[in-house]
C-alpha cells in the first residue's frame, strides 16, 4: 500500500513561532522602511534625479567624502597592519590594555569623538597648536575630516587582520629564514599574501563605514560647501528643508556606492583566496 | 500470512531536492535482533535510520513498529532510543543530568529517576562519574553515556548512527564487543549504521546492505559474505581483486564463456612456493610476488599474474616466507562471477567433480 | 609565536603603534574628562543635573533599553530559526538582517522619514490614531533599533551553527518541549555571546547620532538623546556642558570595553572547557 505522507515533520520544535517572530520584526524594522524608499524613488522623475545628483555642490561633496574616506582608510590599512603585527608577534608591558583600546571607536559615541577631536585640533588646541606652527590647519579642513575618519576606522583593519596573523604557522617564517630570506623579504613574499584577503576586507569595511559616517565628521568638518561638505551632511541639509526628493536621490547614489564597494570586496576576496589557497 | 516483523519499512521513498535518497525501501526486522545497516557513504543508510526515528519524513511508504503504523507519530512518541554519531551529549549537563534528561521530560518521579540513572550507569560501568561533564570523559566513556542516555527511558527500539566512527581504532575493537554484549544483555531490538564491513560482520546478527538509495541484500553476515547476490555486494564485501581474463585461470575455462566479470578473494587462493607439494598440479597458475606485508597470523602477498592482474593472497606465518620477485604457483578454489544483475560462485573444476557446477 | 630576538625594529613598531593609538584614541578621552572638570566640580554637577540633561539621559536609557530588548528577542528567535531549520528564503532573511550595517545612519533616518513622514501613505492613518513617530520618541527608538539591529543575532548565529543541531534533536527525540530544549540545552551554549551582543548593542545604541539626529526634530527636553543634547550645547558654545555630558558617555564606553573583555574571556574559557 502506498500512501502519501502529509506534512513535513520537524523534530526540533518552534519553527513556526521563531520564523513568525523573525519575519514580523524584520518586516517592521527593515523591510517596510526599505520598501518605502523604493516606492518613493519610483515616484521621482529621472531628469530631476539626474540633475539633483549631478549638481556641482553634490558632485564636490562626493569628492570630499570619497577622497577623505580613501585617505583615512589607507592610513588605517597601514597603521592597522602594524598594530595587529605588534599585538600578535610581540610581548610587552601594557599589551592587553593596547588590545582593549582598539575598540574605543566602537564604544565611544561618535558625537563625543567629534567634539573632542575638533577641540584638540583647532589652532589653539593641544595638537592643533603644534601643527599651526608649521602652517597646517587640521580642524575645519579636509585634514580634519580625515582625522575623524581615521579614528572611526581603526578597529576594522586591526580586528580583521589579527586573527589571520595569529593562525599563520611560524614554521613558514622559519622555513623562509632557513633558506636565507631576509625578514623583509619574508614579510612581503610569505606573510603579506596570507593576510592580504583580511587586509582588503578590513580596508573595504572601514572605507564603507567612512563614506557613511556623520556624527564625528560634522563637528570637525566646518561644513563649507564645495570644500568640506560631505555627502551625508548634504542629505541631512536637504531633510531639514523637507526636500525629501533631493535627499532620497543623493541617498540612492550613496547606497549604490556602498553596495558596489561590498561587491568589489567580495570579488577581491574570492580571487585572492583562490590564489593563496588554490580553492574557492 | 507473512512473517511477523517487529520493525518494518514498506515502499519508502525519500528525496532531498532532486536527489533520490531512498528508492522503494522494504525490509523487516525480527524482535530482539541486532541489525547492521551497511553501505558506502551517501548510500542512504543514515537516512533510513533517521526516517525510522522520525527525524526525517519519507515522501511515500509506511513505517511499522510493533504492529503499529507510526508515520504520523512524532519522533518522541515512537519509543526509540537514538545514539547519535557524535553522541550529541548535552555539553552543559553532567553525566547524571544527561542520562536523567529523558526521564525528567517524561515526568518520572524523582526517586525513580535517581534509581534508574544509577542502574544505567552501573550497567555501562560508569559509576562514580555522575558529576563529570562530557568534556571530561574519554571517547569510549562518552559513547557509554550516550548509550545509557538512550536506554534510560526504556525504549522498544535502539538506533545507533555510526556508533564507533568517533573512536580511535584501538578502543573501537573493545567497544564493539562491549556493545554487542550489552545489547544482548538488555535484549533490545537494535539497528546500527556503519560503513565499515568488518564492523558490521563482527557485530550484527543480520546485515542490510544499501547502495545508491536501494537495498542490495539482506542476510546473515556469513551468508552475505559467502553468497553475495548482487554485483555491488560481491565487490563491496571482502578483500577482493577483479579478474580480467577468467579463461586464463586453469580450472575455470569450462565456465569462461558464461562469466562476464569475476572477483577473487584471498581466502580462495593457495600460494605454493617452488618445491612445495601442489595438490592439483594441472590447475595452478604461475605468478610473481610483488609485495609482502606482515599481518599478524598471516603474511599478505601481492602476486602478479602473467596478464598483469594483481591478486592478494595469504600464507600462514609459520610457512616458509616468500621473497619479493620470487616465482610462485597459485591455485584458486573458487571465484565469484557476476553480471549486471546477479552474482554467483563458480568452483574450480578439480573440486567441482565430474559435473561442473555452473549456475 | 613571539619573535625571539628583540631587535630595534620591535621597539620602533611598538612605539609607533603606542604613539598612534595614544594620540588618536586616548588623547580625546583625556581631553573630554579634563575639559568637563575645567570649571570645577560644581559646574560639572550643575551641567549633568540640568533638567534637560537629565531628560536627555533618560531618553537615551529608554532608547537603549528598547533596542536591547527588541534586538535580543529578535536575535534569539532569528538565530533559532536560521540555524535549526532548513527552509526557503533563509538566505534572504540573513542578508536582510545584516543590511542595516551597510546603510549610512543618515540614510537609516531617511527611510523612516519616508515611511512615517508627511508624504507617506501611512501618515493619514497614523494621524487619525494620534500616533506621531517622526520628530517624536517612537522615531528615535525605531532608529536606534535599526542601527543596532543585527548586533545580537550576529553573535549568536555562528555559535549555534558551530554547536550543530544534534543536541536539540536528541532532546526532542526524548520528548522535551521547545521551552525545555531552549533553556536546558541551547541557552547554556549562547549565554556568554548573548551578553556580549547585549553589551555591543548597548554601546552602539547609546551613542547613535546620525539616524537619531534625522528623526529627532531636536526638541529640547523631548526628543534629545545624550549625543543630540551634546550637539545642542556645543553649537550654543556651552563647551563645558557639552564635555560634561560627554564625560558620562566616556565612562560608559570604558565600562563597556572592560565588560567586553571580561565576557570575551569567559566565553573563550567556556568553549575550551
Amino acid at each position: 500500500m502506498k500512501r502519501k505522507q502529509k506534512k513535513k515533520t520537524r523534530v526540533i520544535p518552534g519553527f513556526g513561532l521563531s520564523l513568525g517572530v523573525t519575519v514580523t520584526i524584520l518586516s517592521l524594522v527593515v523591510v517596510i522602511p526599505l520598501c518605502s524608499l523604493v516606492v518613493f524613488t519610483s515616484q521621482l522623475s529621472f531628469s530631476d534625479f539626474l540633475s539633483t545628483v549631478t549638481s556641482s555642490r553634490v558632485m564636490s561633496s562626493y569628492w570630499v567624502s570619497f577622497s577623505t574616506a580613501l585617505v583615512a582608510s589607507l592610513i588605517n590599512a597601514g597603521m592597522g597592519l602594524m598594530i595587529a603585527w605588534v599585538l600578535v608577534r610581540y610581548d610587552f608591558p601594557g599589551k592587553r590594555i593596547m588590545d582593549g583600546m582598539i575598540e574605543i571607536p566602537f564604544a565611544l559615541p561618535t558625537a563625543v569623538a567629534g567634539i573632542s577631536l575638533t577641540h584638540l585640533t583647532t589652532t589653539n588646541g593641544w595638537v592643533g597648536s603644534l601643527f599651526d606652527k608649521i602652517g597646517i590647519q587640521i580642524a575645519y579642513t579636509r585634514i580634519g575630516i580625515t582625522v575623524a575618519l581615521v579614528f572611526i576606522g581603526i578597529p576594522f583593519v586591526v580586528r580583521s587582520v589579527q586573527p589571520v596573523l595569529e593562525k599563520i604557522d611560524p614554521q613558514y617564517e622559519e622555513a623562509a629564514g632557513m633558506m636565507g630570506a631576509t625578514r623583509c623579504y619574508t614579510f612581503f613574499r610569505v606573510i603579506l599574501p596570507e593576510i592580504l584577503p583580511a587586509l582588503i576586507a578590513g580596508f573595504t569595511m572601514a572605507f564603507a563605514r567612512c563614506l557613511g559616517e556623520y556624527g564625528s565628521v560634522v563637528f570637525i568638518a566646518g561644513n563649507t560647501p564645495y570644500k568640506t561638505e560631505i555627502t551625508p551632511l548634504l542629505i541631512m541639509a536637504q531633510l531639514q528643508e523637507y526636500d525629501y526628493a533631493s535627499a532620497t536621490s543623493i541617498a540612492l547614489v550613496m547606497l549604490i556606492a556602498a553596495f558596489l564597494i561590498l561587491f568589489i570586496n567580495a570579488v577581491l576576496q574570492s580571487r585572492t583566496s583562490k590564489i593563496v589557497s588554490g580553492i574557492e | 500470512m507473512e512473517q511477523q516483523y517487529y520493525v518494518e519499512m514498506r515502499d519508502i521513498n525519500k528525496q532531498f531536492g532532486d536527489f533520490q535518497a531512498l528508492e522503494q525501501i522494504n525490509f523487516g526486522i525480527e524482535k530482539g535482533k541486532l541489525i547492521g545497516l551497511l553501505g558506502p557513504s551517501g548510500s542512504g543508510k543514515t537516512t533510513i535510520l533517521r526516517i525510522l526515528a522520525g527525524l526525517e519524513t519519507a515522501e511515500t511508504g509506511d513505517i511499522i513498529i510493533n504492529g503499529q503504523v507510526v508515520n504520523d507519530i512524532p519522533a518522541s512518541q515512537r519509543g526509540i532510543g537514538f545514539v547519535f554519531q557524535n553522541y550529541a551529549l548535552f555539553r552543559y549537563m553532567t553525566v547524571f543530568e544527561n542520562v536523567a534528561f529523558g526521564l525528567r521530560v517524561q515526568k518520572w518521579p524523582k526517586s525513580r529517576v535517581k534509581e534508574r540513572v544509577n542502574e544505567m550507569l552501573r550497567l555501562v560501568g560508569l559509576e562514580g562519574l555522575e558529576k563529570r561533564y562530557p568534556s571530561q570523559l574519554s571517547g569510549g566513556q562518552r559513547q557509554r553515556v550516550a548509550f545509557a542516555r538512550a536506554l534510560a527511558p526504556e525504549p522498544q527500539l535502539l538506533l545507533l548512527d555510526e556508533p564507533f566512527a568517533a573512536i580511535d581504532a584501538k578502543v573501537r575493537q573493545e567497544l564493539r564487543r562491549w556493545l554487542k554484549g550489552m545489547i544482548s544483555t538488555v535484549g533490545i531490538t537494535s539497528i546500527f549504521v556503519t560503513h565499515d564491513q568488518e564492523e558490521a560482520i563482527e557485530v550484527a546478527d543480520e546485515i542490510i546492505i544499501t547502495n545508491q538509495g536501494r537495498i542490495e541484500q539482506i542476510g546473515k553476515p556469513v551468508d552475505i559474505y559467502r553468497n553475495p547476490t548482487t554485483p555491488f555486494v560481491a565487490r563491496f564485501i571482502g578483500d577482493s581483486a577483479e579478474l580480467e581474463n577468467v579463461h586464463l585461470f586453469p580450472g575455470f575455462e569450462y565456465a569462461a564463456d558464461q562469466i562476464k566479470h569475476a572477483i577473487i578473494r584471498p581466502e580462495y587462493l593457495t600460494v605454493y612456493k617452488k618445491g612445495e607439494p601442489v595438490e592439483y598440479p594441472n590447475s595452478v597458475e604461475p605468478g610473481v610476488v610483488v609485495q609482502s606485508a606482515f599481518r599478524g597470523t598471516v603474511t599478505e602477498y601481492q602476486i602478479r599474474l602473467s596478464d598483469g592482474t594483481i591478486l592478494t593472497a595469504n600464507r600462514l606465518v609459520d610457512t616458509a616466507p616468500l621473497a619479493e620477485g620470487e616465482q610462485v604457483q597459485i591455485f584458486a578454489r573458487r571465484l565469484l562471477a557476476f553480471d549486471e544483475e546477479r552474482a554467483f560462485p563458480v568452483e574450480n573444476i578439480c573440486l567441482a567433480g565430474v559435473r561442473p557446477y555452473v549456475i | 609565536m613571539k619573535q625571539k630576538q628583540s631587535g630595534p625594529l620591535k621597539w620602533v613598531l611598538i612605539g609607533g603603534s603606542a604613539f598612534f593609538l595614544f594620540v588618536m584614541l586616548i588623547l580625546p578621552l583625556i581631553y573630554v574628562l579634563s575639559t568637563a572638570f575645567r570649571e570645577g566640580i560644581q559646574v560639572y554637577i550643575e551641567s549633568v543635573t540640568d533638567e534637560y540633561a537629565v531628560k536627555a539621559i533618560l531618553l537615551t536609557i529608554r532608547a537603549t533599553v528598547s533596542a536591547v530588548v527588541i534586538n535580543t528577542l529578535f536575535g534569539v528567535f532569528a538565530a533559532w530559526c536560521i540555524t535549526r531549520f532548513q527552509f526557503r528564503g533563509k538566505k534572504i532573511i540573513s542578508t536582510l538582517i545584516d543590511l542595516p550595517l551597510t546603510v549610512s545612519p543618515i540614510i537609516a533616518g531617511l527611510i523612516y522619514v519616508l515611511t512615517f513622514g508627511r508624504q507617506s501613505a501611512l501618515y493619514p492613518y497614523l494621524q487619525k490614531l494620534g500616533i506621531s513617530i517622526i520628530y517624536a520618541v517612537p522615531g528615535i527608538v525605531l532608529a536606534t533599533i535599526f542601527v543596532t539591529f543585527p548586533f545580537i543575532s550576529r553573535e549568536i548565529i555562528p555559535v549555534l551553527t558551530a554547536a550543530g543541531t544534534d543536541e536539540e534533536e536528541a532532546a526532542a527525540l526524548m520528548g522535551a518541549n521547545g521551552w525545555t530544549i531552549f533553556w536546558r540545552v541551547t541557552f547554556p551554549h549562547i549565554k556568554w555571546v548573548l551578553l556580549y551582543g547585549v553589551v555591543l548593542c548597548t554601546a552602539r545604541a547609546m551613542g547613535e547620532f546620525g539616524a537619531v539626529s534625522v528623526l529627532s526634530g531636536h526638541l529640547r527636553g523631548k526628543t534629545n538623546t545624550m549625543p543630540l543634547y551634546i550637539e545642542l550645547l556645543y553649537q550654543g558654545y556651552d563647551y563645558t556642558g557639552a564635555f560634561a555630558i560627554s564625560s558620562i558617555l566616556v565612562v560608559m564606553a570604558i565600562v563597556i570595553l572592560i565588560l567586553r573583555s571580561v565576557l570575551e574571556y569567559l566565553g573563550k574559557k567556556d568553549r575550551e572547557a
